[in-house]
């Protein structure tokens, strides 16, 4: 009896323990916040400029992972070739990758000495250290793995006799794929270009290691946060509030499907 | 034991002899830009002496109250142009960094590296358009050892340091800074009788024969 009640006791008090360590910081990051000033720093020019970096960024890390990620996704899915299981496991090593790591291996491949990066550098003069497409091809490295995971579940889980259907109505196979694989898997794809997105524009190891920190530049909001802490520690919590706001929007967005209906 | 970036050979090497001199102790260190590590001092980080690339730094630890005692100068330092082995652009001095075609990085204006590099290429009227801003001087040093900055500045015993992975190009004195080094014991520290003897090593004859070894100057 004595121990029917007391085990749910221990869970309940790990439980709230456990809450409590993942709530705490926020509400110190909420209290702490010097909200009078909030307008003044939301306009100061560096914040804005690296809200404006993060925003274009991410969004364009979101277009070249839907766009790349997608038939990534349908490769893994839907065709047998030999090493897909292999293929598999190394595209989706950067959701487990720490980004550092990420960013190191990104400067050893497209690094003005990397292995593509070199011939680039020599041929058409591209780099993408310190620019803003080196930003956007490390949230891309890091976060499009989660594209692909969401919509290869998708294409797995997709009932494949709506295909068949319209191919023996006469679709060619382009047609099928638009007009009735890519709608049938739209909510997958969705909730990956959500979880894309949230990585993408919070990425910071990757992004500082291999694009450097420039304002205006490669310096997105999460580099701005953490240099910011250093010499004005009131702009870093503003800007974290900002990062906090976004969050909590994409998992609204994702309720349903993250977080249980 | 919170160190500058740039002492990270030196002080390694002082602990180095402090524990031999004193058997049973142990150094922990947390090498960094001295603009975070004062930062984190300030929010309340634990540590038991403080040693800052510069004065200003340290004077942001004392305004917080966080000394035991006033800080002392224990070395000074130079800055250096660090370029790619063999400099195949050849980079000659600060003027040259102004050429766009020249990927240049420094570090950021927070960090005393970085205000020092400010204050030379100011000395020398030259204007810089970097291509990063980095989080310690260490980090400015490896984007050119890496190959992917063609010039950093530096100090002089960061070239040193870097085993000839970059080569240094002079900055002369007439438009060079002085970095100077102060060293503190923190006023919660935990091991205050240690921590004073680690800042008498740094600053009497085993310290200051290391640091002169590695380059720096005596204050």
């Amino acid at each position: 009896m004595t121990r029917g009640r007391s085990l749910p006791w221990v869970l309940a008090t790990l439980g709230v323990g456990a809450a409590a360590l993942l709530v705490l910081p926020l509400v110190g990051l909420v209290l702490r916040a010097p909200w009078s000033r909030l307008p003044d720093q939301l306009g100061s020019p560096q914040v804005a400029a690296a809200l404006r970096l993060s925003l274009g960024a991410s969004l364009a890390a979101l277009a070249v992972a839907t766009v790349l990620g997608v038939p990534l996704a349908w490769l893994l899915a839907r065709r047998e070739f030999p090493g897909r299981r292999l293929l598999r496991a190394l595209c989706l090593l950067p959701m487990v990758l720490p980004p550092v790591v990420g960013g190191v291996a990104l400067l050893l491949a497209f690094g003005r000495r990397g292995i593509v990066g070199a011939p680039l550098h020599r041929l058409v003069g591209l780099t993408f250290p310190f620019t803003t497409a080196g930003v956007v091809l490390a949230e891309v490295f890091v976060a499009m793995p989660f594209l692909v995971v969401a919509v290869e579940a998708g294409f797995r889980g997709m009932d494949h006799r709506y295909e068949e259907a319209a191919a023996s109505l006469g679709a060619g196979r382009w047609t099928t794929f638009r007009r009735v694989t890519l709608p049938l898997i739209a909510p997958s794809l969705a909730a990956g270009m959500a979880l894309c997105w949230a990585r993408a524009i919070g990425e910071f190891g990757a992004t500082i290691t291999f694009a450097g920190n420039l304002p205006g530049r490669t310096q997105t909001m999460p580099l701005a946060v953490y240099l910011a802490l250093q010499s004005s520690p009131d702009a870093a919590l503003l800007l974290s509030l900002v990062l906090l706001a976004v969050s909590i929007a994409v998992l609204f967005a994702l309720r349903g499907r993250l977080l249980g209906s | 034991m919170f160190a500058a970036a740039s002492l990270t050979e030196a002080f390694g090497e002082i602990a180095r002899a402090f524990e031999d001199s004193h058997p049973g102790m142990s150094v922990r260190f947390n090498f960094a830009g001295s603009q975070q590590l004062a930062a984190s001092l300030v929010e309340g980080a634990p540590g038991d002496v403080f040693a800052s690339a510069d004065e200003r730094h340290m004077e942001a630890v004392a305004d917080a109250d966080l000394l035991a005692a006033p800080p002392e100068v224990f070395a000074t330092n130079r800055l250096t142009i660090a370029v790619e082995r063999g400099n195949p652009l050849g980079i000659g001095g600060l003027e040259d960094l102004e050429d766009p075609a020249v990927a240049v990085v420094l570090a950021a204006e927070e960090v005393p590296a970085g205000q020092y590099a400010r204050a030379a290429l100011m000395n020398a009227g030259v204007e810089v358009s970097p291509v990063s801003l980095e989080e310690d001087v260490r980090a400015v040093l490896s984007r050119v050892s890496l190959g992917e900055a063609d010039a950093g500045i530096v100090y002089a015993t960061d070239v040193a340091a870097a085993d000839g992975r970059v080569e240094g190009v002079m900055i002369p004195s007439e438009v060079n800074v002085s970095a100077r080094y102060p060293i503190a014991v923190l006023r919660d520290a935990r091991n205050a009788e240690i921590a004073e003897a680690f800042v008498v090593a740094a600053l009497g004859s085993v310290g200051q024969r290391i640091l002169g070894e590695l380059g720096f100057a005596p204050p």
